[in-house]
């Protein structure tokens, strides 16, 4: 199975380009990403505001506005069938029944004006063509396997009468209905308060096993992808620059962004104490208005050196599922030989 | 609900009172004589004896109390007396409002042109809101499209030119060239069979339309603008990601939360209706309450302006509640507990 598995990714990704046509210029959001994701896999999906991470999701399922963005190239492969090529009806066959997909702010992601039940029971009928007492039965019970106590009453409940981690379980609650094969969560704990996120985070682990689905967890909070997550892939600038198994991410990072991330997280020297100041990554964001000719990174990059400033570095296998898109082999502290 | 209802409209009391007040000084502070439109050769002291009958030289004071009990306690009783058949207490010596210039009560003159209003004036809000909601809809679904350009300047045009130009051009083009449409609405006009309706239909039309095309090009604006608010939000996407259709999408979640402002703005039209499309009742003579205010006006009515004016008065207070009652229902988030 495990075998069948590496050769068959459930979802496979490959050169996914999104422009933006805005007043300032044409943004590269989204240059050439590609990935894989496995049976029953936890992709962590890391990168500062800006770096693409959904925008590359978003795009999988065309669920961005079209104007501003345009989708100018790539194909997402689930269980075989390309999701970019799919038309519109087919399309709508796939969101919400085999991709489910978690938004970041669950104070706005819910209809303000239709009852929870409502909005929890509409992908049931329409993917699966409940009627309406099975599909409010079946509400009820994904309400109960999220964690909302006396789950049939709050069916009828309006969203603003749930609190935040409540609003965000009843959005598991949808992406789930269908039992998709991939769960898309685009920074689900962010909006939320620490507590929040911890509960949060102990229902998808728990759902995760009792369903079996594969994840996609965008976050640009390290800690959270280090406990969740079999494998990682950092980006930058829309382009992926690292990507690795969980382990071997934070024990041995190659790419100096990657690196800075990780130097970013208050860690407790020897004596429990945390250090007086925060570290952080000099520099500001690429401006994503030219197609990258060079590596986005290397303005920002203590290692760069010329070859940087010419050339936009592509993945290139470090180790045992290990890549790393950068001409600096920080191991050596010497420029990459190929 | 029911609370906040019953405090809404304990406060319209004085309000309403208030309001009434101030419609009877300002008319009385006009410079209006109900003799000014008589002949010049009837001499003063026969106006002044005129002006006596119609009790204008009781003093300020008196002449409102008299009114506030004719309004609120004998027109009211005697609504009753009529729809129940009864009689309560010594209904012959009950003074009633009185119009000065047809000597009938002015209630039951309002009660016999209220049809005529409500049909013209009123069918031709049902029909603009039917033709703006949709324009609005598609307009704001597809932004910029030509769709939208058009519904742009079409609404633009029917916003700034004024009914009595619109209804001017309709009737020089389909009365005087084409000869298709009456220009007088007639409103003794029976609808009895096949014939008489396609009459009343060849009437109604242009009157309704002119006044339509003004109220859709506003309320379109409007509608466009509320749909355009919600497409952009995060509930939309989220119920595109359940794989909604974008008919669902649209005329489920975006309408259910666009149309809360829009039936506000409804609702809140609705006075509008009874005080008659002053202008266009005038263009095609429909005998509504527009042309009776005006022609109270002119003529110096007093009675009749005022109670008109109250009554209006009355309606918009009554929809602004209906308004807020209305709010309450469609938008869950609102409590008036």
């Amino acid at each position: 199975m495990s075998g069948a598995t590496a050769t068959h990714p459930v979802l496979a990704v490959e050169d996914v380009r999104t422009r933006f046509h805005t007043q300032e210029g044409v943004v590269h959001a989204v240059n050439g990403i590609g990935f894989e994701l496995g049976e029953g896999e936890v992709l962590g999906v890391v990168g500062e505001s800006g770096s693409g991470k959904s925008v590359t999701m978003l795009s999988l399922l065309r669920l961005l506005p079209t104007p501003p963005a345009e989708i100018v190239s790539g194909s997402a492969r689930l269980e075989g069938e390309d999701l970019m090529a799919l038309d519109a009806d087919r399309l709508r066959e796939v969101r919400g029944a085999r991709v489910g997909f978690i938004f970041q702010d669950p104070m706005t992601s819910l209809n303000p004006v239709l009852t929870v039940g409502y909005q929890l029971t509409e992908p049931l009928r329409l993917h699966l063509g409940m009627d309406k007492a099975a599909a409010r039965e079946r509400a009820a019970q994904l309400l109960d396997l999220v964690g909302i106590p006396e789950a049939t009453r709050r069916l009828s409940d309006f969203p603003h009468q749930f609190s935040g981690g409540m609003r965000q379980r009843v959005m598991i609650a949808i992406a789930l209905a269908c039992s998709p094969k991939v769960l898309i969560a685009d920074e689900p704990t962010t909006a939320l308060d620490v507590t929040i996120q911890a509960q949060i985070l102990d229902v998808v682990k728990r759902l995760r096993r009792e369903l079996g689905m594969s994840i996609i967890w965008i976050t640009h909070d390290l800690g959270v992808v280090a406990g969740l997550a079999d494998r990682v892939m950092v980006m930058y600038g829309g382009q992926v620059v690292e990507r690795a198994d969980v382990k071997s991410l934070y024990a041995r990072p190659k790419h100096p962004y990657t690196r800075g991330l990780l130097r970013t997280l208050p860690s407790p020297d020897a004596e429990g104490e945390t250090s007086g100041r925060l570290a952080s990554i000099p520099g500001h964001p690429p401006s994503l208005l030219q197609a990258p000719a060079s590596c986005p990174f290397a303005p920002r990059c203590e290692h760069a050196f010329d070859r940087c400033q010419r050339e936009n570095p592509m993945l290139q296998a470090v180790g045992e599922g290990h890549e790393v898109a950068c001409f600096f082999d920080v191991d050596r502290g010497a420029p990459r030989a190929d | 609900m029911i609370r906040y209802i019953t405090r809404r409209l304990l406060f319209a009391v004085p309000t309403l009172i208030a309001i009434s007040f101030a419609i009877f000084a300002l008319l009385d502070l006009a410079p209006s004589d109900p003799t000014g439109q008589l002949p010049l050769t009837i001499p003063p002291e026969t106006r002044a004896q005129i002006r006596e009958s119609l009790g204008l030289d009781e003093a300020f004071p008196v002449r409102y109390a008299k009114w506030m009990e004719q309004f609120f306690v004998n027109e009211p009783l005697n609504l009753i007396e009529r729809a129940f058949d009864v009689e309560i207490g010594d209904s012959d010596s009950r003074t009633r409002v009185i119009s000065y210039a047809t000597r009938s009560p002015v209630v039951d003159i309002i009660a016999e042109r209220m049809p005529q209003t409500l049909w013209v004036v009123g069918l031709s809000y049902v029909v603009g809101i039917m033709i703006a909601l949709p324009i609005g809809i598609v307009s704001a679904y597809r932004q910029y499209s030509w769709f939208d350009q058009v519904g742009t300047f079409v609404s633009m045009v029917g916003f700034s030119v004024p009914t009595f130009f619109t209804g001017l051009v309709a009737i020089i083009l389909f009365s005087v060239m084409l000869e298709w449409l009456p220009s007088i609405y007639d409103t003794t006009h029976r609808v009895t069979d096949l014939a008489s309706f396609w009459v009343q239909i060849k009437q109604i039309i242009m009157p309704v339309m002119v006044l339509a095309f003004y109220n859709a090009a506003q309320l379109s604006r409007f509608m466009r603008s509320s749909v355009l608010d919600n497409l952009n939000l995060d509930y939309v996407r989220t119920a595109r990601a359940k794989g909604m259709r974008e008919r669902a999408v649209l005329l489920v979640h975006v309408l259910r939360n666009s149309m809360i402002p829009v039936v506000t703005m409804i609702a809140l039209g609705i006075p509008t209706i009874f005080g008659g499309a002053i202008i266009t009742e005038q263009i095609f003579r429909v005998n509504g309450l527009g042309q009776l205010l005006i022609v109270a006006i002119q003529g110096a009515d007093i009675p009749m302006v005022q109670t008109l004016t109250f009554l209006f008065a009355v309606l918009i207070v009554g929809f602004n509640l209906i308004a807020d009652v209305l709010y309450g229902i469609l938008d869950p988030r609102i409590r008036y507990d």
